[in-house]
Parts: C-alpha cells; sequence; structure tokens
C-alpha cells in the first residue's frame, strides 16, 4: 500500500544521504522524495512515497526516526491530509489544431501554459498524482510528450496536527 | 580563553572528554595530531600495525571497561582499514570514536593523494558520522561524538578531520561545550509506566516465565538488577552469545546460552515458555531459528533502549522502550507490592521440567586418548584461571566452546565479535582489554584461522608489553566451516583446510614472546600452568585438536528453538 512518510530533519550536510541509505540499505523502496529546507531553515522537510505492508512501514519509520539528524517522523497516510505534486511538460504543438486541443485539455485540468515557442508548449500542473498522471494520459493523446518533470509528493496532515520540533 | 592550533584542540578536546588510551597508526593527514600527541602524557597512544586491529583494540577496551574506546588513523587506506573494526563495533552497538584524517578541505572531491569518503564509505555503519569544516567546531563536534557513542543504544561515531583545519600554523579559540544536547537525539531510558504494569501483570500471571538476556544488559550495567529479577520471580535465565557474564554462569538458576549453538535446556526453555522477559537482545536469526515457529506459546515482553529492535523479526506483545536497567528497576519498584512468596511452588512443575531437560547433560563430550578435545582446553583454561580472566574470542568453533564450556562469572569478562562475526577480532580485542586492565589476565581463544588473520599485532604486544595468553586451538582447518561441510556439503572440504601452517611457536619467539605446542592430551594441564606462570610474558599456546570435533548442541535448520542435533548422531 503507498504511503506518505513526511520527516521533519536538521537542514545540515549528509543527513539526506543518510534517510536514502536507510531506505536501500534495509531495501525499502523509494517511489518519490521531495526535500527542501521549511520556514525555519536549520530545519528541512523531507516526504518520501514508499510502499509496504504495516511491518516494512513500522521499521522504517523507527529506522529512520533512530537517525540523529532526525527529530520527527509521521506516517501522513494515517490520517486526513493534503498532497500535491507538480509537473512540468512539455508538448509539440506543431499544427493549430493540437493547439487548441492542448489548451483546451490544460484548461479543464486547470492547469497553466509557462512557456511557448513555435513548435511546443510548456504547461505546469499541481494535484495530486493521480491527476498528474491522467493530465499525460490525456495530453499525451492529443501531443505528443517531449519531455516532462515531476516533483515528487509534498504533503500536510489538515487541521491541527502538524509536524514541529 | 585558550587559543590553540586545531591539532592541539583535538587532543586537548579528548583529554576533556576523559579520554586515556588512543589506538592509532600515523600518515600523512593526521601528522599535526600526532605533533600534538607527542608533547604531552595525558592522552597514551598505542601503534598498532594494521588499522583494522586499532579498531578491535579500541573495540575490547570499550566492551571490558564500558568506556567509549578511540581510535587515530590516517586518511584514505587509513581510515578505510578501520571499516571493518567499525562495523563489528556497530552490530554489536559498542561505544567508539574514529578520528579519521581527511585531505585538506580545498582537495576533497579532487582524488588527492590517499581521499577517500570516509564519511560516506562507513555510513551504513556508524551511529552518527560528522565531517568538522571549521578548527573552532572541533571541541563541539568531537563532545558530541563521544556523547552520541555512549548514549541510548551505543555504537561507532565517525569524526573525519581535513588537514587544513589541523593546521598547526594558525590557532584559534578554544571552548569545550559545558554541556552536550541535540534536540534531534534524546534517547528514551525509562519505561513507560503503562508497558511497566503490563509487564509486572504477565510476569506475576507467567507460570513457566524466561529471562532472555542480551548484550543490551550489558551494555547498561544492569547484572544486579538482573539478577534481583531472576531471584525475586525464582525464574530460569538464559543468556544471547553478547549477554552471557550478566548473571554468574555457575547461578543455579541459569540454563546456558540459548541460540543456534546453545544448551538443549535454555533452548527447550524458551520454546516452552509461556512469558519471555526479554532484556536487551534483538532476537537475531542465530537465536530464534525459524521465527514463524519460535515460542508459540509465550507472551514477549522486550525491554529495548531501540524501538526499532522491537518487533524487527518476532512481534512483541509488551515492547517496553528504555534501558535494561532503569525498566528493570521501574518493574522491580512495583514487584516490592507483589506477594512472591507463593513464586517457587507457582514454578515447581516447570523446574522440575528444566531439570529433566538438564538431565539430557547436552555438553557432555567424549574424551580423546590420543586427540585433544577442543572442549577440554577450554575446561582446562577455567580451571587455571579459577575462571576469573577476561575472555576474548575469535570466531568460529572455538568461540563456541570458549561460550559454552567457560561459565564467566561477570559481566564484560566475555569479549566477542557477535552480530558481524569477525575473524582476526580477537587478538587486538585481548589487547584492548589488557590496556584498559593492566593487572588481570587477558586470553585469547582463537583458531589457526582467525589468529592470521590479526597476527602482526604480536609485535605491538611487544612494544607495549601487553602479557596476553593466546590459546590457539589448532586443529589445521576452518573448523566451523568444515563443520557445515560435514554437514550440509558430504565432508567436500572445499578449501577449508590449510596445508602450510606456520611454526606457531617459532613465530611467537621471533615476535620476541613464549611459544609453547601441546599435541597430547596429557600435556595439556602442565603446558597450561606454564602458560599462567609467565605473568608478564605474552604466551602462544598452539594446542593440536581434534580436527573432526563438530560444536554441539545445534539447532536444525528451519526448525524451532529447540529442534536440535546434540551429537553427529543424536537430534532431540
Amino acid at each position: 500500500m503507498k504511503r506518505i512518510i513526511s520527516v521533519l530533519m536538521e537542514n545540515a550536510p549528509g543527513a539526506l544521504s543518510r534517510i536514502v541509505g536507510v531506505f536501500s540499505q534495509r531495501g525499502y523502496n523509494v517511489d518519490s522524495l521531495c526535500v527542501a529546507p521549511t520556514d525555519d531553515p536549520s530545519l528541512s522537510r523531507l516526504t518520501i512515497i514508499t510502499h509496504g505492508d504495516d511491518k516494512v512501514i513500522e521499521q522504517i519509520t523507527k529506522q529512520v526516526n533512530k537517525l540523529i539528524d532526525v527529530l520527527k517522523i509521521v506516517d501522513l497516510t494515517e490520517n486526513a491530509h493534503i498532497e500535491r505534486e507538480l509537473m512540468l511538460i512539455k508538448v509539440a504543438t506543431r499544427s493549430e489544431a493540437v493547439r487548441a486541443e492542448v489548451k483546451r485539455n490544460t484548461d479543464i485540468f486547470r492547469a497553466r501554459i509557462v512557456d511557448v515557442h513555435a513548435n511546443n508548449y510548456t504547461i505546469e500542473i499541481t494535484g495530486t498524482t493521480d491527476k498528474l498522471d491522467a493530465f499525460a494520459d490525456t495530453v499525451g493523446q492529443c501531443a505528443e510528450i517531449i519531455e516532462s518533470s515531476r516533483t515528487g509528493v509534498c504533503g500536510l496532515a489538515r487541521g491541527e496536527r502538524a509536524l514541529r520540533p | 580563553m585558550k587559543m590553540m592550533s586545531g591539532a592541539a584542540m583535538v587532543v586537548e578536546a579528548l583529554k576533556d572528554v576523559g579520554v586515556t588510551h588512543v589506538f592509532g597508526y600515523p600518515g600523512g593527514a593526521v601528522l599535526d595530531i600526532y605533533d600534538a600527541l607527542f608533547a604531552q602524557d595525558d592522552v597514551k597512544h598505542v601503534l598498532v600495525r594494521h588499522e583494522q586491529a586499532a579498531a578491535h583494540m579500541a573495540d575490547g577496551y570499550a566492551r571490558s571497561t564500558g568506556k567509549t574506546g578511540t581510535v587515530l588513523v590516517t586518511s584514505g587506506p587509513g581510515a578505510t582499514n578501520t571499516i571493518t573494526g567499525i562495523a563489528t563495533a556497530y552490530m554489536d552497538s559498542i561505544p567508539m570514536v574514529v578520528l579519521s584524517g581527511q585531505v585538506p578541505s580545498m582537495h576533497i572531491g579532487e582524488d588527492a593523494f590517499q581521499e577517500t569518503d570516509m564519511v560516506g564509505c562507513s555510513r551504513p555503519i556508524v551511529k552518527h558520522s560528522f565531517l568538522v569544516k571549521r578548527a573552532v567546531d572541533i571541541p563541539d563536534a568531537i563532545a558530541k561524538a563521544y556523547y552520541i557513542a555512549n548514549s541510548g543504544r551505543p555504537g561507532p561515531v565517525v569524526v573525519d578531520l581535513p588537514k587544513d583545519i589541523v593546521n598547526v600554523q594558525e590557532e584559534h579559540p578554544y571552548v569545550f561545550p559545558t554541556d552536550v544536547s541535540l534536540r534531534s537525539y534524546n534517547p528514551t531510558e525509562r519505561g513507560h509506566p503503562r508497558q511497566i504494569k503490563k509487564a509486572v501483570d504477565a510476569l506475576m500471571k507467567a507460570e513457566r516465565p524466561v529471562l532472555y538476556v542480551g548484550g543490551g544488559a550489558i551494555a547498561s550495567d544492569a547484572s544486579a538488577q538482573v539478577l534481583e529479577m531472576a531471584e525475586k520471580l525464582s525464574a530460569p535465565v538464559t543468556c544471547t552469545l553478547m549477554g552471557l557474564g550478566a548473571i554468574s554462569g555457575t547461578h543455579p538458576q541459569f540454563v546456558g546460552m540459548l541460540g543456534m549453538h546453545g544448551t538443549l535446556e535454555a533452548n527447550k526453555t524458551m520454546h516452552n515458555s509461556d512469558c519471555i522477559l526479554a532484556l536487551g537482545a534483538r532476537f537475531d536469526d542465530r537465536v530464534t531459528n525459524n521465527v514463524d515457529k519460535f515460542c508459540p506459546h509465550a507472551d514477549i515482553i522486550h525491554v529495548d533502549i531501540d524501538p526499532a529492535s522491537i518487533s524487527k523479526t518476532v512481534n512483541a506483545h509488551i515492547p517496553v522502550v528504555g534501558m535494561v536497567d532503569k525498566v528493570l528497576d521501574q518493574i522491580l519498584e512495583q514487584l516490592v507490592n507483589k506477594d512472591l512468596s507463593a513464586q517457587p511452588d507457582k514454578l515447581k512443575d516447570w523446574w522440575q521440567q528444566i531439570s529433566q531437560w538438564r538431565d539430557k547433560k547436552c555438553l557432555t563430550y567424549e574424551q580423546g586418548d590420543t586427540e585433544i578435545k577442543p572442549q577440554r582446553v577450554i575446561e582446562s583454561l577455567y580451571k587455571h584461571t579459577n575462571g576469573d580472566a577476561y575472555i576474548s574470542s575469535d570466531v568460529g568453533q572455538h568461540q563456541m566452546f570458549a561460550a559454552l564450556y567457560y561459565p564467566y562469572k561477570k559481566p564484560r569478562q566475555w569479549i566477542n565479535s557477535g552480530g558481524l562475526g569477525t575473524m582476526g577480532f580477537g587478538l587486538p580485542a585481548a589487547m584492548g582489554v589488557q590496556v584498559a586492565h593492566p593487572g588481570a589476565t587477558s586470553v585469547v581463544v582463537t583458531g589457526d584461522g582467525s589468529i592470521q588473520m590479526n597476527i602482526q599485532e604480536l609485535s605491538t604486544c611487544l612494544q607495549y608489553n601487553l602479557p596476553v595468553k593466546i590459546i590457539s586451538l589448532n586443529n589445521r582447518a576452518l573448523g566451523m566451516v568444515r563443520q557445515w561441510q560435514d554437514m550440509i556439503y558430504k565432508g567436500r572440504h572445499s578449501h577449508s583446510y590449510m596445508d602450510s601452517m606456520p611454526d606457531f611457536v617459532k613465530l611467537a619467539e621471533a615476535y620476541g614472546h613464549i611459544g609453547i605446542k601441546v599435541n597430547k592430551p596429557d600435556e595439556l594441564d602442565d603446558a597450561m600452568a606454564e602458560c599462567f606462570s609467565h605473568k608478564d610474558r605474552l604466551v602462544f599456546m598452539d594446542i593440536a585438536i581434534d580436527q573432526n570435533e563438530h560444536v554441539y548442541p545445534m539447532q536444525i535448520k528451519f526448525g524451532a528453538m529447540d529442534d536440535m542435533r546434540l551429537s553427529k548422531t543424536e537430534r532431540t
């Protein structure tokens, strides 16, 4: 089952490699990974999408929490949460018909065209992983996808819950 | 505020931490630190012959004292040579700090001479590591390294020191932190009261309890509590390979070591128990055998400082995160209010059952007329040391014989590489023990395979006058490999024999020590007496033993804990 693990850690050299190391050393899966400093620049927040049974997820959270650089860890999937991912996708738009169709799909998905070139559009879309998959699928049916880049998922718990030091 | 160079800061910080001994080997990147060591007497340095041995010596020092062992090596090969020693300490949760030199900061990443990414190389086998980037950070990094290494679940910490920051030409203010704390690291030392209550209730209800004691009981110095607990409950006690000595091996409630080569009574007691109190043990595969068949009737109370050890392989019914000594204190406090007078009576049937298993006398072996049995060597060793010696061990059959036939009276008396199983560990570990306890008898039980993996340290022993006693069980083969080949590979001894053994007596003499060769059973006791009569000399006992002896009992693969072979022909 897919899990969203959120980790609050020291924004220190080597901290990220230690966390990634735990996953490779112990044979856990990483489906996506997203990391950046928080509002407190001494801390980083990392979101990992992984999958496994309850026993594996329990071990992942314990082993990651054991790292000296890690302050807190939470499995967001256990409770109501918001998850978002951002994708930039560049599609070939060689004819007027394709341009129109791409624009129409972009509007339907509430995405935005952020760069226009003679032969291609670059579109920005934000949402859940499923939404991004669906958009790539749909736009791919009307235009050739040249390249795409995704950030991986980041997330927060809904309501009063928060991951704070 | 004192001003000093980075190199002087390293030595000053070691003094402030209370380090008395450093095991190391100099080289380009640490010459400044070595120069700072030269000018003082507070921190003594032991020059090894190979950096792996420095790590094992620091390890033996740490295991026998509880203090953190310290290693100092240069960059590149100096650092990588310590890797096996660091991994050994990591697997057994031994506090150690490895100070490694590094190429100057501006050359990191350029594949400079003797450059390796030590923080990267060691990452999976350290508790934590530091790459120090400014000289002023040296005292803080060293203080944190020692705090992390020897708190919570202990383990090795690497401090990588680029050459430019220890440069003797530049001076910086030295401030040693008065208090070390990390916001991201706060080990839970006391058990949660609700879990303590559950544990007490389960123990009071139990009719067939057992204490399963591991290395965590040694690390937290919980022997007194283990003994009190065992006696209050009248419960049997078994120890893991790492836990031997946590309770005296001669205590009537001790049923022996458990696991792959555990005693029949220990494994039977575990398998039939209705309540297992696991204390700083981690249910590893050399204990549990097939986890699906593991102790089917037992409620498991698992006390461990490391939450990740709990329910990792075997599900714990009552998890208690905390230090073994503190949690046992909490449980014992609760037991004060309980009436325990009926305990011996309640456990009468249980003990009757256990004594029947004991009656099988699973450690009995056939005495040889012409060939020396390895078990007899260990028994003789016990006799000639009054059971008081520090015994370090290498890895293999001799390790199991030393674990089974020498009842350890005290914690920290038995020193072995349990988790990683590092051949070559024994001699340097025994040297570290000797450095820590100059007047004590420090013995290494080894074999002809293991001893040759760090034999160069005989030279270090002479330099520092370390009168270690080497008991080498020489069977002209890699005994444990050979045993498995006998059992599983129809006796096809693929590359497990050694065809050109050195003359160990001459070898010992060449290094300036005493060598004694023992060939026959009737020579053994006299030779052993002679060995220990040389109080101030290293003696190498090369004892020719029966090549065909196997270690028994032995668990049968994929079986339950108590499915065992008792001899070459007999099974449970």
